[in-house]
């Protein structure tokens, strides 16, 4: 059974606005040509093919259902399981399903923690447990170097195959279609991408690639489960950003007077209030309200998902002040242009100078400060998971990871790998969206174009 | 001078109050008393004379607004909103509800350790910025200015977690060169504040010496610059005596404002090397659900960043002789 969670149907409605605008601007070289210069950079293209895989990741987990009870008798209406998965939990079955008792290094085939074992012979022993799953398909575990090279040459070689193919494929179509773009950086960028997709899909179908978590969990897959999360912040949060910011910036440059006054005083105020309090103040208050209204929501993955779309909400709320001032500025300058002036004089109406004389001529702001928040948000949501105040505790995310191991670094030895996952993870996704940023910037920006 | 000073603290007010009723409705508006109370009290095992008897105890048993039954101007004061949020305005802020403390000694012996923390990161890393986006600016075009550019890039997708994290685990667990967290009075502290200032340090790096350098190179493009380098000028007494002090205006915009608000010390660093100062206090009331330091720090904080705008203003008029405040 379909399960819609509410940041699913944003999400979905988020990719077919963003799939509408570039049909739209298609056509349009006003808006095509800032995109074609974006894309001709090459670190903009290798950082987009990232992106992309990040956002491939992240859209197949919002794709949520509720798996079919095997039904006793099958003339009874189908029964469906409580828990709500996602396509990419589907994908992942054997990574999620495959528990350990608690920490084990990346392919490792014992666990980290000594146990008391029964021998055969009825004495008992402490020592490292062998793990349940982890290399659990090996006779003899000295076998363990040369199965893991076998493994992971055999990725590597089927991710060569594949690659190959996107290559030859992307020629014949992409390359023809647009022949500036620098394609050698996407293909350089898929090409890693797959180097160390194809052996980490081919070990992880005998081990744990990335070692698990306290409670037995593969880190490799929380790892990926976290992309969702990180995403829907650093999106969804642009929803209540950009109608706000847009709304605020525009009209107090445009009508100035009074509406300016008013809004100055609104986002002055607001951004008065230090960030981070007023983001936990607001959180702890939905949570209360979450707290005391349990029965509204029917399962934990709704009440989790809700309180993720408070906090993409909340963030929105608090940093839209940013771009209306920018917008304010920028339409100031506007209306005073003699085309506006002129506008004014043929008797065109405030909303028809709005849309088809400020709006767009401010469009360029919009886009380059959207790309520019979205790795802060991210970010952002890591420092207030830690906090206490961000996603649920339940929603796997990049925050929850980290927090969950500041802990295990005092262990000794150490257990490092949760914590160097998401650090591998978040840097990537931080980076590409921060290259891509610089890129969008350079291409819109009218003051760089030469 | 004195009169745009009276000025502007005037139009802090009306400010002031919309803070005051912004977190005054998120306080208690979004959701009443009772279910604050339910909230500290414990979800599941509660009785109405329970939450009333927490009530009273910590002063919510009140009106919001407007009380009818008290006499005389007791109708408006002894309101929850007169009690609770217009007393911060003569910095009353009462005491915490978890332990009773009193809020304002709190705050009064926790502001050395965050001050001691705060200035030292802040001035460091303002001089190490500009010295790095100074650096990039002379070399622009370059290698060293590309790679200068992709390190500060790099260097600000990483989350601040990380830096403290590492930073602990190789100066203090691997090294040994400082304890790894704690704080002492007196000289002291200087071992223990070492590496968080050394971590707030680095992690400032990226975006600052970034946001410096875009401020540099935007200045380097003016007419004067120009004229300086063609009457003879070397780059350096270019960069040095001509593009760092115009250049100081962008950047007086956004390092004056902060200044006040190293009061509040900062929050993640705070509390992972536990120094015992606002920021950790801060967290400390999140973690624990106090509503009643939350909304204290959330006002100094507001108060704190209005000071910083006038000090901006201010600091014009020292740096920039064609800004005249009247």
């Amino acid at each position: 059974m379909p399960v819609l969670l509410a940041t699913d149907v944003l999400i979905w409605l988020l990719v077919a606005a963003v799939a509408a605008f570039a049909w739209h601007s298609r056509r349009r070289p006003h808006l095509a040509a800032p995109w074609a210069r974006v894309f001709r950079s090459r670190a903009a293209v290798a950082s987009a093919v990232l992106l992309g895989a990040f956002v491939g990741v992240g859209l197949l987990d919002s794709l949520h259902y509720r798996p079919r009870l095997p039904a006793a008798n099958p003339a009874e209406p189908a029964a469906y399981a409580v828990e709500v998965r996602s396509a990419l939990d589907a994908a992942l079955t054997p990574l999620r399903t495959r528990l350990e008792k608690t920490y084990s290094a990346p392919l490792a085939t014992r666990l980290f923690q000594k146990e008391t074992v029964e021998r055969p012979d009825g004495t008992t022993i402490r020592e490292f447990p062998r793990l349940a799953h982890g290399g659990a398909h090996l006779g003899d575990e000295a076998d363990r170097g040369g199965d893991v090279a076998l493994r992971a040459l055999a990725g590597l070689a089927g991710a060569t195959v594949l690659w190959a193919l996107l290559v030859l494929a992307g020629r014949r179509t992409l390359v023809r279609r647009w022949p500036r773009v620098p394609w050698g950086a996407a293909a350089a960028t898929v090409g890693a991408i797959l180097a160390l997709a194809g052996p980490a899909a081919a070990l992880a179908t005998g081990y744990h690639v990335l070692g698990t978590n306290q409670v037995g969990q593969d880190v490799l897959y929380q790892a990926l489960k976290s992309i969702r999360t990180s995403l829907v912040i650093g999106t969804l949060t642009t929803l209540v950003l950009l109608p706000l910011g847009i709304a605020a910036g525009v009209a107090a440059g445009y009508f100035r007077g009074w509406v300016d006054d008013a809004i100055q005083y609104l986002y002055t105020t607001l951004n008065s209030i230090p960030g981070v309090l007023l983001i936990a103040a607001a959180v702890l208050m939905i949570q209360v309200l979450i707290d005391t209204h349990p029965d509204t929501f029917q399962t934990a993955a709704q009440r989790a998902d809700m309180r993720l779309l408070a906090l993409c909400a909340i963030l929105g709320l608090t940093s839209w002040t940013g771009l209306a001032r920018l917008l304010r500025g920028e339409s100031l300058k506007l209306s005073e242009l003699e085309y506006i002036q002129a506008a004014h004089a043929f008797g065109v109406s405030h909303t028809r100078i709005l849309a088809r004389h400020i709006l767009p001529n401010v469009a360029h702001i919009v886009i380059i400060s959207l790309v520019l928040d979205f790795s802060g948000f991210v970010l952002a949501e890591a420092v207030l998971s830690y906090v206490g105040v961000g996603v649920d505790p339940s929603t796997i995310s990049f925050g929850t990871m980290i927090n969950a191991a500041r802990l295990e670094m005092a262990r000794e030895p150490m257990v490092w790998w949760s914590l160097a996952a998401a650090f591998c993870f978040m840097f990537t996704l931080v980076l590409a969206a921060n290259l891509f940023a610089d890129a969008v910037r350079d291409g819109f920006d009218p003051r760089v174009r030469v | 001078m004195l009169a745009y000073i009276v000025r502007r603290t005037l139009y802090a007010i009306p400010i002031l109050v919309g803070i005051n009723l912004i977190t005054f409705a998120l306080f208690f508006l979004v959701n009443t008393p009772d279910d604050v109370a339910r909230m500290q009290l414990g979800v599941k095992r509660v009785t109405p004379e329970a939450i009333q008897k927490w009530k009273a105890e910590h002063g919510y048993d009140r009106p919001l607004l407007w009380n009818g039954t008290a006499p005389g101007a007791g109708k408006f004061t002894d309101t929850l909103f007169f009690r609770k949020s217009v007393k911060l305005f003569v910095l009353d802020f009462g005491s915490a509800e978890a332990d009773n403390r009193d809020i304002a000694s709190e705050i009064r012996a926790r502001m050395g350790p965050s001050l001691a923390l705060a200035i030292p990161v802040f001035l460091v890393g303002l001089a190490v910025n500009i010295t790095f986006a100074l650096g990039m600016a002379f070399f622009r075009a370059t290698y060293l200015d590309f790679w200068g550019v992709i390190l500060c890039v790099a260097m600000m997708s990483i989350s601040s977690l990380f830096y403290i994290i590492g930073g602990q685990f190789l100066i203090s667990k691997l090294w040994h060169l400082v304890p790894i967290s704690g704080y002492a009075g007196g000289l002291d502290a200087v071992k223990f504040l070492v590496l968080p200032v050394l971590i707030g340090v680095v992690g400032g790096i990226g975006a600052g010496s970034r946001w410096y350098r875009t401020l540099f190179l935007e200045e380097m493009g003016k007419d004067y610059v120009r004229t300086a380098r063609a009457k003879g000028l070397a780059e350096s007494a270019v960069l040095f005596r001509h593009v760092l002090q115009n250049a100081l205006i962008p950047i007086l915009t956004g390092v004056v404002v902060v200044i006040p608000l190293l009061f509040m010390g900062s929050l993640i660093t705070e509390s992972f090397f536990g120094i015992p100062g606002l920021g950790s206090y801060t967290i400390d009331a999140i973690q624990a659900q106090d509503f009643a330091v939350v909304r204290a720090m959330v006002f100094i904080g507001s108060v704190l960043y209005i000071v910083g705008l006038l000090l901006t203003d201010i600091s014009y008029t020292l740096v920039d002789p064609r800004v005249r405040l009247a």
